[in-house]
């Protein structure tokens, strides 16, 4: 089923300065993913998961190697072409869920519409359509000050979600809740992921996230030290 | 998505009311300042010009080498025809021709023996012809203590305390001891109509006035003066209105080996007043400097706070696919909103109170009892043209550098730098 590859990363390394040498964070990563999976990146602190993670996301670009995103190549791509990659095709979920303070759950999750320029009455449909997937159509007038983390992780979902792109990245998304808000964000992710086939991510070391997964990418100081897949019924 | 960013703004008070008030807080400042200041000065130039120096003042080459001691045997002759030609010749110009001239008062009792004497500081200025204007000059209606301004010849006006010292009475008469000019003994009787009070020590010790044909004839002066003031028709000193006209009427009238030959003096030009003149101005630069380096640390700080503060916004406006330029200009049209509305506000308020300030002025008086410098005692703000921008070109550009400073941030870090600051 995962005929079709998305991203392939070939002889990866990222190196960061550090006084006067540099720090190998990614040392030879060669992986690949297929459309459609929910693949873990598991490993302990430092062994390089977010670095990782914000390449695939175009956010740093590779010191050796080759990182290609839906065709493109991360380490070419030019400012503008790397944000339109992001504005169409990439989501991102992070632990401390960076909502927008200001604006309501409908404004934060209307956000990446409104970048595409998507017209106001469909991209009211879609807002709703988002907040549906993730249970929140009560709340769309809340602010993130007054949500839980459980219902705000669920809104940066939605937000991830709303344009239904190829790939959703997820650095550590449960890292601030509960298990019950655990199961509930993960059963919700695990959801879209088989109903719209939309290719999953995650940076983790939390044990209900990895019993999630049906892909397991162990990192260990910069490399891929074991990819076991599981196949699930 | 300008609407977006638009109501994100009014919502973040962060963002928008406070950068707000600071900025119109630095710009009132501004404004009210920089009127004050120019008022002050310009009122103490004013009331040098009106009382002492003219805006510009014409004398004899030989007088203004001793002007402060009024040296009326050096006087100007043929005062007439010269104040007719030299109307025609710098209309721009009003001219008045005063006698200043010191003198004892001397109160007669009714045998004609002397019963009290003080040294007085004599004006002659028109005051009997019909033209108010000398009179508004000195400020003499509202300066009037009792009785009246002469109405006929033969009046005169003395210092209020002068007069109680001296224990004269309206309707009283004086004897006015001077001196010719021709250096004779002059004898001359007014009778006291009113008595005045400038609230200035310097003028309010033995200040006499009358008419200033009195004055030409108890100094046997017919058809001279000892200075011409001249008073710009704009209404205030304006120094190089005053040194052009000074510099066109000496190459006509001055000759450096004629002692009697006609010099004309701007106000800076006299005692000291170059100093207050160029003061002026160049506290007003000071003040324009002093603000805008002062409000771009202030707003460049507010805006490296907030823009700390925004690194998740940013970062998260990039990771879903705003490009970076854009978020730059967003934020940096932001700050210029903020910056012109604070800008506006603060001129506006700031017009309001300097207005205030220029219509009822603030009354120094009680501070200034004892200064023998000539002040005057109510100082008034005045508003200029340049009060309307002299702080809001400032307001809005420091808001602006402020933010592109703190904003160039945004530009220098990686994407994933920015939530790592985020973080920690
Ligand atoms: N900008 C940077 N400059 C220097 N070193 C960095 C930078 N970013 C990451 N590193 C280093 O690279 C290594 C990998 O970092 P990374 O954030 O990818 O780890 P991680 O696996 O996500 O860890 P955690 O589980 O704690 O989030 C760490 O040792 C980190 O200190
Ligand atoms: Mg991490």
């Amino acid at each position: 089923m995962n005929d079709e590859v998305i991203i392939t990363i070939e002889g990866l390394k990222k190196h960061f300065p550090v006084g006067s040498g540099r720090f190998t964070a990614l040392n030879g990563i060669d992986l690949s993913f297929g459309k459609g999976e929910f693949a873990g990146l598991i490993g302990p602190s430092g062994s390089g998961k977010t670095t990782l993670l914000n390449i695939m996301g175009t956010l740093d670009s590779p010191s050796e190697g080759m990182a290609i995103i839906l065709g493109e190549s991360v380490g070419n791509l030019s400012a503008r072409a790397s944000a339109l990659l992001r504005k169409s095709q990439l989501g991102f979920i992070f632990q401390s869920y960076n909502l927008f303070q200001v604006y309501t759950v409908f404004e934060n999750v209307e956000f990446p519409l409104l970048l595409q320029g998507i017209e106001a009455s469909k991209r009211k449909k879609m807002v709703l359509d988002a907040l549906e997937w993730v249970g929140l159509t009560d709340k769309i007038k809340s602010k993130p000050a007054q949500l839980s983390g459980g219902e705000s992780q669920r809104v940066a979902i939605a937000r991830a979600m709303v344009k239904k792109p190829a790939i959703v990245l997820a650095d550590e998304p449960t890292a601030n809740l509960d298990a019950a808000n655990s199961h509930n964000i993960l059963q919700t992710m695990e959801k879209l992921n088989r109903e719209l086939k939309t290719t999953f991510i995650f940076a983790t070391h939390d044990e209900k996230v990895i019993g999630y997964v049906r892909r397991k990418i162990f990192l260990f100081d910069g490399k891929v030290a074991k990819d076991e897949k599981i196949e699930k019924n | 998505m300008i609407r977006f960013l638009f109501k994100g703004l009014l919502r973040d008070r962060h963002r928008s009311l406070i950068p707000f008030i600071v900025t119109a807080t630095g710009v009132m400042l501004t404004v009210v300042f920089h009127s004050w200041i120019t008022g002050v000065l310009g009122n103490s130039i004013e009331f040098n010009a009106r009382f002492a120096a003219g805006h510009v003042k014409i004398m004899t080459s030989a007088y203004s080498k001793n002007a402060a001691q009024t040296p009326n045997d050096l006087a100007i002759l043929g005062t007439d025809t010269l104040t007719r030609i030299i109307s025609e010749q710098f209309p721009e110009m009003e001219f008045s021709e005063r006698i200043y001239f010191a003198g004892l008062v001397d109160v007669p009792d009714l045998s004609g023996e002397t019963r009290a004497q003080g040294p007085s500081m004599g004006i002659g200025i028109d005051m009997l012809s019909g033209n108010q204007a000398e009179i508004e000059r000195l400020n003499i209606p509202s300066s009037l203590k009792s009785g009246s301004l002469p109405q006929q010849r033969r009046e005169a006006l003395l210092s209020r305390t002068f007069a109680e010292k001296l224990g004269l009475h309206i309707g009283d008469t004086l004897t006015l001891v001077s001196s010719t000019m021709f250096g004779e003994l002059a004898l001359y009787n007014f009778t006291l109509c009113g008595t005045i009070e400038f609230g200035t020590t310097a003028l309010d010790r033995g200040t006499l006035i009358a008419d200033i044909t009195d004055v030409r004839d108890a100094l046997n002066m017919a058809d001279a003066t000892g200075e011409i003031l001249g008073f710009s028709r704009i209404g205030h000193y304006n120094n190089e209105e005053a040194t052009n006209i000074a510099s066109r009427f000496n190459k006509s009238y001055y000759s450096e080996k004629d002692d009697f030959s006609l010099l004309m003096k701007s106000l800076a030009e006299q005692n000291n007043m170059g100093f207050l003149v160029e003061y002026s101005s160049k506290l007003k630069g000071i003040l324009v400097f002093v603000f805008i380096v002062a409000m771009s640390l202030i707003l460049w700080n507010a805006g490296l706070l907030g823009g700390l503060r925004r690194y998740g916004e940013f970062g998260m406006r990039l990771a879903i696919g705003e490009e970076k330029g854009h978020v730059y200009r967003t934020t940096l049209m932001e700050s210029l909103i903020i910056g012109f509305l604070g800008s506006m506000a603060g001129t506006i308020i700031g017009l309001a109170i300097s207005f205030y300030l220029q219509t009822y002025g603030i009354d120094l008086g009680p501070m200034m009892k004892n200064a023998s410098i000539m002040m005057p005692q109510v100082f008034r703000a005045r508003i200029t043209p340049e009060a309307w921008y002299i702080g809001f070109i400032p307001g809005v550009l420091s808001s602006l550098f402020g933010t592109m400073i703190a904003g160039i941030g945004i530009y220098k870090r990686q994407t994933a730098q920015l939530f790592k600051e985020l973080e920690s």
